[in-house]
């Protein structure tokens, strides 16, 4: 099939970046999305321009990296699905697609479609662990976990850290991402000692970072490729308040 | 294409090589007391260690640290690093390889298998913690191996510098892992044990791995299942509350942990997560989006690395007392693979260049259950775990030329192949097994699909025994991601699956230590050769990985370190500005030529050469005609490729050429590795070499070795050194799963 790709180009942190427009042709609908920007980028190169910059590695929808707003929308039209699962029979003949970065102001744009997401790593820095330093775990089978704990932190712990859930959020906030790793740690037997702390931590570094709050809006949650559903920043919210009414400490460590 | 039977000599020396006659050249018994096991022959001891301590300061080697035992003078080592006194330049082949002295792993302590890791650790020297804040590690890669070996030596202390060229260190390629982690745990009482772990991985390697290494990973299994536990990793659990298992290729019991079809993700994130604390605490400094480029040695030690930032584009140096590489394999060679497009081979192989040995480059893992090729576009091949050969029954019509419908095709029409060959093991095969297998019915006519170049993988009984939800509930990740690639739906279709480039057991030499041939240059996880010998079983690499990065490696590379800290080194000494000219040398050389091909073209085409010739079967011309086209390409490569832009600032075609660089230089030693290895052995097959029935046919009496290849100038012929490989506790066999 045939497109018409408009493509946000951005030198750099200090261009105002434009959208551009790219025909494709032959596109097979067996492709993924990002192996047709593949084809766009080996034309562009040959033809002595510079190809387009995104994030990618995996392709198989588990490492996080990949991430492009697809007409409006973080990963694109198909459910549950990131932008490297994404495939191009989900798109028909003629059709123009607008791809644009992820856009917050905690994640700047590097250049094209690739921006810093290094604010996600400094929120779990600031807590988003259990502590247990290597050699000091008790045996396996201490400590039992009903199965319905371990599913649902399986659940949150899905996350892959892509940042749709920012990129979606009119305040672009983290608070999904946020969510999702205190649900993970606070279901599970091992991870009440720092309950507390952790939560305050990580919900101070979000902030400091120049995440947005969250005013439960849901886009986070509906274009979430691991759907991580938004009760867990009900979870979130019950546990930062049971942990500011009992504030002492320093947070995480 | 006939087996080789008994040909009295080796094709590719062309002359007949008695392993055990070499190895007297080189041992350490001046150092070492003799033990009751060198009296029963295990070490093939003989005393000329001396005479060759002597030879190796003649060509200006420089002896290694030599450190006693703590507790007594049990153990010592000493260097390793062989030489080229022994190479034999007048074979057919000498334009392919030399000859070099046998490398002896002097690390591995000797005596009772059950007590080496114990009394390793005991003689291992320590820092105290007050020294251990002057001394600086640098860990490049941060996957399971990188970042739990990162985590734990700043846990211990250490000051640690970590790189990764992904935007965050939680994208390392473990993350992709799917199926599970071994361990000994025996909780399901179904005789298991660190004995048999250890068996099943030495037999499943195809006997050509290092007894000593492989029974520290069996019994270090039990420990990483407890680490994960306590960081919170959720494993898979019975009502009951306890951890569930499940059954993997190449094993008849349950050991396998898992978490549903993520668990190399669970895995990692609990590593990345205890290496976050440490940088949250700044024991640790992550530079991500960071590219290491070349390894700095001075003095004959590992002292660094020059990287690349990725975003500028700028080029530094970085010091430490110890450099540590955790950055995988090498499958991308073959461009299509399931590993992550950007995995690749710049950092070992740079090491390889500064004199660390690479070994059994030619062991590669094809796996048996990938999703098919679907057209020229394709970009990378998507795994489905083995896991699923635990319920999925594999198949193919009977018939040559079957085109019905798979549901449409009788019970009694069908040939499930894996159960009929192997009844013992049916498709839980190892993986070497499997994939030949596939390959077989394809060849001859039988494959599915729209190419021919697949096989069924039917759940339907499992669904009907279990019901729709418990396979769901077991594998409903790995079923979506079939659908969303495919387009069918593996509950009321069989998956279509064919085997694909996935794991490189090859990697940089170590010894016991995980130290490689230069001092100081540690290699852990799947970067390194150590644990899989020919072919790794199922879910063993991520404990590989885990065991390297938490257990092994933060333990003896305190023996190393202990003779730190190091003469402090400024960006002005001589090797630290080679070695930064070296690098930018390459990369204007790169963006100079200017040429009409992309990198990816070039790759592409390079992955079709390797796959077609040195896949998942070799013979003696194919591999021949391979290093011709290798080489060719390489050539056309170097005058024809456009790399757009320039190195300032963010260039991914820049960083792709590099690699694709040295995946040529890697391809070309992978394909003389696999000439010279003229047995079949895991997934090794060479057509010369195979069993009536046309199973792997190894040849233990000239090939019981670990290939280590050094590297002596670009263009000049790898010199071949081999560490002997004995068996005392798990005997050759032919390898059955009948």
């Amino acid at each position: 099939m045939n497109l018409t790709l408009r493509i946000w180009r951005q030198k750099g942190p200090d261009d105002p970046g434009r959208m551009v427009t790219y025909p494709v042709s032959d596109i097979s609908p067996d492709m993924s999305f990002l192996e047709m920007l593949d084809v766009l980028n080996e034309q562009l190169t040959l033809a002595g321009e510079d190809p387009i910059a995104f994030d990618h590695d995996c392709r198989e929808g588990i490492c996080g990296a990949c991430g492009m707003v697809v007409n409006g929308v973080a990963h694109g039209p198909q459910k549950a699905t990131t932008v490297c699962q994404l495939h191009m029979r989900h798109f028909s003949d003629g059709d123009t697609i607008d791809i644009e970065p992820w856009r917050a102001k905690a994640f700047p744009v590097i250049k094209d479609l690739v921006v810093n997401r290094g604010n996600l790593d400094r929120i779990i820095a600031a807590g988003g662990y259990i502590t247990a330093p290597t050699g000091s775990a008790p045996e396996a089978h201490s400590q039992l976990v009903r199965k319905a704990d371990a599913d649902a932190a399986f659940e949150s712990a899905a996350c892959i850290g892509c940042g749709a859930c920012v990129a979606a959020c009119p305040n672009g906030s983290a608070t999904l991402f946020l969510a999702a790793k205190v649900t993970h740690l606070s279901l599970l037997p091992q991870g009440q000692p720092e309950r507390l702390t952790r939560v305050v931590g990580m919900v101070d570094a979000h902030d400091e970072a120049g995440f947005g709050g969250c005013t439960n809006i849901g886009e986070c949650s509906a274009v979430c490729p691991k759907e991580i559903p938004l009760s867990t920043i009900g979870r979130l919210n019950r546990d930062y308040l049971r942990a500011v009414r009992a504030r002492s400490g320093t947070p995480g460590t | 294409m006939t087996p080789r039977a008994d040909e009295p000599t080796n094709p590719v020396v062309g002359e007949r090589m008695d392993p055990r006659a070499a190895v007297p050249t080189s041992t350490n018994a001046d150092v070492r007391p003799a033990t009751a096991d060198e009296a029963t022959g295990r070490r093939e001891a003989a005393p000329a260690g001396r005479l060759r301590a002597a030879v190796t300061n003649l060509f200006g080697r420089r002896p290694r640290v030599t450190e006693t035992g703590q507790a007594s003078t049990e153990y010592t080592r000493q260097e390793n690093v062989g030489t080229r006194t022994g190479a034999a330049p007048g074979s057919p082949d000498g334009d392919l390889f030399t000859h070099g002295d046998p490398i002896v792993d002097r690390a591995a302590p000797d005596g009772p298998i059950e007590t080496r890791w114990q009394r390793r650790r005991f003689a291992a020297k320590l820092v105290n913690p007050a020294n251990r804040r002057k001394l600086t590690v640098i860990v490049v890669g941060t996957g399971l191996a990188g970042a739990s070996a990162a985590a734990t030596l700043a846990e211990q202390g250490y000051r640690v510098r970590s790189y990764c060229y992904q935007d965050s260190p939680r994208r390392a390629h473990s993350i992709a892992a799917q199926g599970g982690i071994n361990a000994a745990k025996n909780y399901r009482n179904d005789g298991d044990s660190i004995q048999r772990l250890f068996y099943d991985t030495v037999k499943g390697g195809d006997f050509r791995s290092r007894e000593s290494n492989v029974r520290r990973l069996a019994e270090v299994s039990v420990e990483i299942i407890d680490q994960a536990v306590a960081q919170g990793v959720p494993f898979a659990r019975e009502y009951g509350g306890l951890l569930d298992t499940r059954s993997f290729g190449g094993a008849q019991v349950q050991r396998t942990f898992y978490a549903r079809g993520q668990t190399g993700q669970q895995l990692l994130l609990g590593a990345y997560q205890a290496l976050e604390r440490q940088i949250g605490l700044g024991r640790v400094e992550m530079n991500s989006r960071h590219e290491m480029l070349e390894l700095i040695v001075v003095d004959g030690r590992a002292r660094g690395i020059v990287v690349r930032d990725l975003v500028t584009g700028e080029i530094t140096a970085e010091y430490a007392d110890a450099v540590v590489l955790a950055t995988g394999g090498y499958g991308n060679v073959f461009y299509l693979s399931t590993n992550a497009r950007g995995c690749n081979a710049t950092a070992i192989w740079r090491a390889h260049r500064k004199g660390a040995y690479f070994a059994n480059p030619c062991f590669t893992q094809i796996h048996p259950t990938c999703i098919p090729v679907s057209g020229d576009h394709q970009s990378k091949l998507t795994l489905m775990s083995e896991s699923l050969r635990n319920d999925g029954r594999v198949w193919v019509p009977k018939a040559v030329g079957d085109r019905r419908p798979p549901r449409e095709i009788p019970e009694d029409e069908r040939d499930y192949y894996l159960e009929r060959m192997y009844p013992a093991y049916g498709n839980l095969v190892p993986r070497d097994i499997a994939s030949r297998a596939a390959k077989n019915v394809c060849d001859s006519g039988r494959g599915v699909g729209p190419t021919g170049l697949g096989v069924y993988l039917d759940f339907a009984d499992a669904i009907e025994r279990l019901g729709r939800r418990t396979i769901a509930d077991r594998y409903g990740n790995l079923f979506e991601m079939y659908q969303r690639i495919t387009g069918e739906d593996p509950y009321e279709v069989p998956m279509r699956i064919y085997p694909a480039v996935h794991y490189t057991m090859g990697g940089l030499w170590v010894d016991y230590d995980l130290q490689s041939t230069i001092p100081g240059l540690f290699v852990i996880g799947e970067a390194n050769f150590s644990d899989h010998g020919a072919n790794r079983l199922g879910a063993s690499a991520l404990m590989q990985g885990l065991a390297d990065g938490y257990f092994v490696l933060p333990c003896t590379i305190a023996n190393y370190l202990a003779a730190g800290p190091f003469e402090k080194l400024t960006d002005d000494h001589p090797d630290v500005v080679a070695a930064r000219e070296d690098v930018a040398d390459r990369l204007n050389r790169l963006l100079a030529v200017r040429g009409d091909r992309t990198v990816d073209s070039f790759h592409r085409e390079l992955g079709q050469i390797m796959w077609d010739h040195c896949g998942m079967e070799r013979s003696d011309a194919g591999l021949r005609k391979a290093l011709a086209e290798v080489r060719a390409l390489r050539e056309q490569f170097w005058q024809r490729v456009r790399v757009p832009g320039d190195g300032e600032g963010l260039n991914q075609a820049l960083e792709k050429a590099g690699r694709v660089a040295d995946f040529f230089e890697l391809a070309e030693l992978m394909c003389i590795d696999a000439l010279h290895r003229t047995e079949s052995c895991g997934g090794h097959f060479r057509v010369e070499s195979q069993t009536p029935d046309g199973e792997a046919q190894r040849d233990d009496e000239h090939f019981a070795y670990v290939a280590a290849w050094e590297f002596t100038g670009a263009d000049r012929p790898p010199v071949l050194h081999k560490e002997h490989l004995h068996f005392e506790y798990v005997h050759p066999t032919q390898r059955s799963y009948k």
